[in-house]
């Protein structure tokens, strides 16, 4: 068995390499796409199908704490869904929060080759790490939680800005993450301490900490381009899930100015109409803010109807959720670090909300510019199931589909949107951007996303089918890594993946500073908080950018 | 003479560090053999501190020496031990569907052995 | 003592759900043992002091008899796969890597799976899913809680160090005079030890939790009561309303809960009432609970079951993929019906705790055992594997009660094998045989 593969005669979708739909053949060698290959070389007949980088999923939720708490409350989902074993692989459970084996089992029979976890406390990356290390075919990384981290509050709240750099550093590397997440920055201290409430206003200054949500985000902008991170502060907006908080979503921008930033789940913060009131689409004035502002980039966050569950570090916003659903609720606070809550959902096309909430993402993707920018998510397991990107590829690409799909969703929703008049029609090239070359180019990963010399051989093959949805649910075969680990749409092997991650060097000074605040306030040792190497497993560390 | 009373085994600071020492030695076997008796309900049993008991329900039967207590801690009725193989003797395995076996609260008869 | 000392400082004990990671432990490298061991408490001392290395106890035996760890593993893989409803149980007080292998070798027997939550808070775990659950780590507890009740539980004796380190006595970010901020209320049908740090004892009759928990839940929720409630809890009303008042008017509150709901009348429904009482409260202020985890690495157990199969405990693989059911696959259930043909218990003593019915089974069937001691299921075990001991002799990772891993740092080495290289080796093996089966029944040589 060769370690060389020629991908032969495929029609090949590569858009950062401007390679739109050519016939060509990919080669491959050690693991990476290479120039040419030897005659030994084993071939795959591509004819007739189309070759794209594999899928990165810029933003989803597939391990660690609370991703773990939501799979064991829904057992009930777990059983209508059973991933049995195979002579290569292992058995598991699917449904809305699947197992670890079969979540990248499954990512994998998308077509799916890199997935981010968008959400971890670092205390429990170690939590995280191992989950990660039993979820096959994928490479991963995650960001870790610091909007909320009370260390770095303090820092931001006395000016400390060289410290401030130099401890977000530090927490980078205890936790092996790739990148600063923020969630509700700020909106935590008033659910823990006082009494659940939740910061409204992205001005609002906090009474034990006197910093606003905007103080926050502009800190962490800094730091991150400072520190020269792959990847932007990835931030989940205040206000999120609330009518009117479009403006808040602005705000949050505007903070950028011209400095990176990403913003999670945009969709979800896209909404127009009176605080309290039913929602109005706020779609067009945010994507055109996007596509005027090329330093900022997002993934949209689509609502796909059926089951969901709600998993966020914006533990007000699930207990806002459980009011409606009057069902179980899960709540988790970690010291010092984050909220968390969880509650499983149904988007149903009937309801006005979740009709308009389904629309406002369609519109964000069809009035978007920059498909580079404007990537795709579910916000898996939020807006719904991973296993429903191929559905929603097939409503940017079908105008014809699209149009029966509105027809049965609640139509006063849709007359307060325009998504009907919306003709455009995704190209596979720009499909091949919002799930592949967009996500990764935003992600900083420079061997991923695309099929030039060099990048790692994360290639899917798929029948090129009318029906996109059935085309995208299917790829013929999959290879992670140089591996066909999914040929003629079986399982050949199994496989693991690396972990991607962005520690940084930091001066070690800083722990003198950190140190004594584990020592009063958190309740393990600063000792054993940081991760070691060895839970790295495969790994593979992405530098820094030069900006 | 025989009587119904409640057994409540659990855990002690006593059977925490005998186990560590091992369970097949004696402090585990005599921290988990010795049960707590009411000092009203020892008096009514006609018990001393060291006298042999049997408790035996319909499941099993186990014989363990008992030790008197205040009744501030331990209300009449109630019988406390560090479980361990003679608390298990009496338990059910009918867990009623939940896999949790009646660990505590087991109605028991206790009478005093005659030595 | 010897001259060779050693000192580990930031270890942890794993003794009980606390897993505390402040032990600064002092070795003699000669004579292999922990001489000291800074900030354990009584229990965690007897972990420390008594976890040597027995020079006498063999490494594998098969039915008492010493034999070389090859034949061992090789019989208890032969075991395992010809059974035809084997069983693995225990796992609680193992690494988390020892836990994975033992799913593992679940999976391609077609077994069933099962940890010692099913006997503790495995009701608990049930209830969590019915109702779901507020809670947090437990620095939160130290850094915020004002309010704190012990129900069924007593921490005295089964978590020294649990008043101490996290919940009572410390001084946090928001509780600047420890105890003094804090109202300290107890439980349980009998006045323990734990009692003694309380402000507020209450004594509900037994087995009548549940209804006690449904009356503080009726209050909440602004519904009014019988005053029968009185008699049929033993606790007066006044009581009941008090306490009410002081939940919804606290800053942060934590219910703890233990075996005195889990294990009596009701089981997953007193577990349930609890949690569901917890998050009603978050309608008043803010409201965690937390069941009280009684070994070292049973969160653990609880978190990697989950994650590979989706179910925290009692799965069965028997018909290729996991499924959950309580009652059904649970292992108290499975051994006193009398289901299992072959048991492997991992660093756990059924024929210590469990039911009569399951202990006589268990000497009907073929048991392999890993321990670190002799205990009563490893004298009756058909293979029987001397294992070290893990925070001691081995790293690994370990989860607290709070979902907080923590990676151990061992004191010594051990001549013993760990738990992961046993069951690696098992796995390897019943995958060999596994393999052979399936290409003798689809009739391809191997």
């Amino acid at each position: 068995m060769t370690n060389e593969l020629r991908i032969a005669s495929g029609k090949v979708y590569d858009p950062a390499n401007n390679i739109d739909g050519e016939i060509r053949d990919i080669c491959v060698k050690d693991g990476r796409i290479v120039d040419s290959v030897s005659d030994s070389a084993t071939v795959i007949n591509a004819h007739g199908n189309v070759v794209m980088p594999g899928g990165v999923d810029i933003h989803c939720h597939i391990a660690g704490p609370k991703v773990n708490l939501a799979r064991k409350l829904q057992p009930e989902d777990h059983r209508l869904d059973p991933h049995p074993a195979t002579e290569h692989t292992r058995s598991g459970t699917g449904g809305i929060v699947p197992s670890t084996f079969a979540t990248g089992y499954r990512y994998a029979t998308l077509g799916y080759t890199t997935a981010f976890d968008a959400a971890v406390p670092p205390l429990a990356a170690r939590h995280v790490l191992e989950e990660l290390h039993d979820t096959p075919v994928i490479d991963k990384g995650y960001y870790i939680l610091l909007g909320n981290n009370i260390f770095l509050q303090n820092l931001i709240k006395e000016g400390r800005k060289e410290e401030l750099k130099q401890a977000v550093a530090w927490w980078l590397h205890a936790s092996k993450g790739y990148t600063c997440k923020l969630v509700n920055p700020g909106g935590d201290e008033p659910w823990k301490g006082k009494k659940n409430s939740n910061v409204k206003d992205i001005d609002e200054k906090s009474h034990e900490f006197e910093i606003s949500p905007r103080m926050i985000i502009d800190s962490f902008i800094d730091v991150a381009n400072e520190l020269g991170l792959p990847h932007p502060p990835h931030v989940h907006c205040n206000n999120l899930g609330h009518s009117g908080n479009f403006e808040t979503t602005l705000e949050t921008m505007k903070t950028a100015g011209d400095r990176r930033v990403h913003i999670a789940h945009i969709q979800f913060n896209s909404y127009a109409g009176e605080l309290g009131k039913n929602p109005l689409s706020a779609g067009r004035e945010i994507v055109e803010y996007i596509n005027d502002h090329p330093n900022i980039s997002c993934d949209v966050g689509q609502v796909m109807f059926g089951k969901s569950t709600i998993m966020t570090a914006d533990a007000p916003l699930a207990y806002m959720l459980k009011g409606y659903t009057h069902a179980k609720w899960v709540n988790v606070d970690t010291e010092c670090e984050s909220g968390c809550g969880i509650a499983p959902f149904n988007y149903q096309e009937n309801i006005y909300t979740h009709a308009l909430q389904w629309a406002i993402g369609l519109e964000i993707f069809l009035l978007s510019k920059d498909p580079w920018r404007v990537v795709l998510s579910t916000d898996h397991p939020n807006g719904g199931s991973f296993m429903s990107y191929p559905k929603l590829i097939k409503l940017l690409m079908d105008k014809n589909f699209r149009d029966e799909e509105i027809k049965r969703v609640n139509q006063k929703a849709m007359a307060k949107t325009f998504l009907g008049e919306l003709e455009r029609e995704y190209t596979l090239n720009e499909i091949a951007i919002i799930t592949r070359a967009g996500p990764a180019r935003c992600l900083g990963l420079k061997n991923k996303g695309h099929l030039g010399v060099g990048a790692d051989a994360d290639i899917t093959i798929y029948d090129e089918q009318e029906d996109k949805e059935l085309m995208f649910n299917a790829p013929r075969y999959v290879i992670k890594s140089g591996h066909a680990v999914i040929a003629d749409h079986e399982f050949t092997t199994d496989f693991y993946g690396k972990t991607l991650h962005s520690t940084q060097e930091y001066d070690s000074s800083i722990e003198d500073i950190i140190r004594p605040f584990f020592d009063d306030y958190y309740s393990i040792r600063f000792d054993n908080y940081a991760v070691s190497d060895a839970y790295l497993h495969d790994h593979e560390f992405i530098p820094m950018q030069k900006s | 003479m025989t009587n119904k009373m409640i057994l409540v085994p659990g855990r002690s600071s006593k059977q925490g560090t005998s186990l560590n020492k091992g369970k097949l030695k004696e402090e585990y076997i005599d921290v988990t053999s010795t049960l707590e008796v009411n000092e009203e309900d020892m008096k009514r049993l006609g018990l001393s501190d060291g006298d042999q008991v049997r408790l035996s329900n319909e499941i099993g039967q186990t014989i363990v020496s008992c030790v008197g207590k205040k009744a501030t801690d331990l209300p009449e009725g109630m019988l406390f031990i560090p479980y361990g193989p003679p608390s298990s003797q009496l338990m059910d395995g009918d867990t009623a569907g939940t896999g949790m076996p009646m660990s505590k609260h087991m109605e028991v008869n206790i009478e005093k052995v005659s030595t | 003592m010897s001259e060779n000392i050693k000192t580990v400082e930031s270890a942890t004990c794993t003794f009980c759900g606390c897993v505390c990671d402040d032990m600064d432990l002092t070795i003699d490298m000669d004579e292999k043992k922990i001489t000291k061991a800074k900030n354990a408490c009584i229990l965690g001392k007897a972990w420390f002091f008594e976890h040597t290395i027995d020079h006498d106890r063999p490494v594998a035996m098969i039915d008492g008899k010493e034999v070389p760890v090859d034949q061992a593993i090789e019989e208890a893989a032969q075991t395992l796969t010809k059974a035809k409803f084997p069983i693995t149980y225990g796992l609680s007080d193992t690494t988390c890597e020892a836990q994975k292998e033992a799913v593992a070798i679940t999976d391609l027997i077609k077994g069933n799976i099962d940890t010692t939550t099913s006997v503790c808070h495995g009701p608990s775990g049930m209830a969590f899913q019915g109702v779901g659950e507020s809670t947090m780590t437990l620095g939160e507890v130290k850094n915020r809680a004002d309010l704190v009740i012990y129900w069924g539980g007593n921490p005295a004796e089964s978590h020294p160090r649990h008043f101490g380190r996290y919940s009572v006595i410390p001084k946090g970010m928001f509780v600047p005079n420890g105890k003094k901020d804090r109202h300290i209320v107890v439980i349980d049908v009998r006045k323990t030890k734990s009692a003694g740090v309380c402000d507020q004892f209450i004594q509900p009759k037994p087995g009548k939790d549940f209804e006690l928990l449904w009356a503080l839940r009726a209050l909440v929720k602004g519904k009014k009561l019988n005053k029968d409630i009185e008699k049929i809890t033993g606790v007066s009303m006044q009581t009941i309303e008090e306490l009410v008042e002081r939940m919804k008017n606290c800053r942060f509150g934590v219910l703890f809960f233990g075996m005195g709901l889990t294990m009596t009348r009701g089981r997953h429904f007193n577990s349930g009432a609890l949690l569901s009482l917890a998050s009603d409260l978050n309608e008043f202020t803010h409201f965690v609970a937390k069941p009280v985890r009684g070994h070292g690495n049973v969160t653990g157990a609880d978190n990697v079951v989950s994650w590979q199969t989706g179910y925290p405990f009692g799965v069965n693989f028997s018909h290729g993929f996991p499924r959950f059911n309580p009652g059904e696959f649970t292992t108290v259930d499975v051994l006193s019906r009398g289901d299992a043909d072959a048991a492997m218990i991992i660093a756990s003593d059924p024929a210590s705790n469990f039911p009569k019915a399951a202990i006589d089974h268990m000497h009907r069937i073929p048991v392999i055992s890993l321990d670190t001691k002799q205990t009563c299921t490893s004298k009756l075990a058909h293979v029987a594997f001397a294992t070290s001991t893990y925070g001691i002799n081995t790293t690994g990772t370990v989860y607290r009660m709070d979902d907080v891993p923590i990676t151990l740092r061992p004191a010594f080495d051990s001549p013993f094998p760990s738990d992961k290289e046993i069951l690696e080796k098992i796995r390897e093996r019943v995958h060999e045989l596994v393999k052979q089966k399936r290409n003798k029944q689809s009739g391809v040589n191997a």
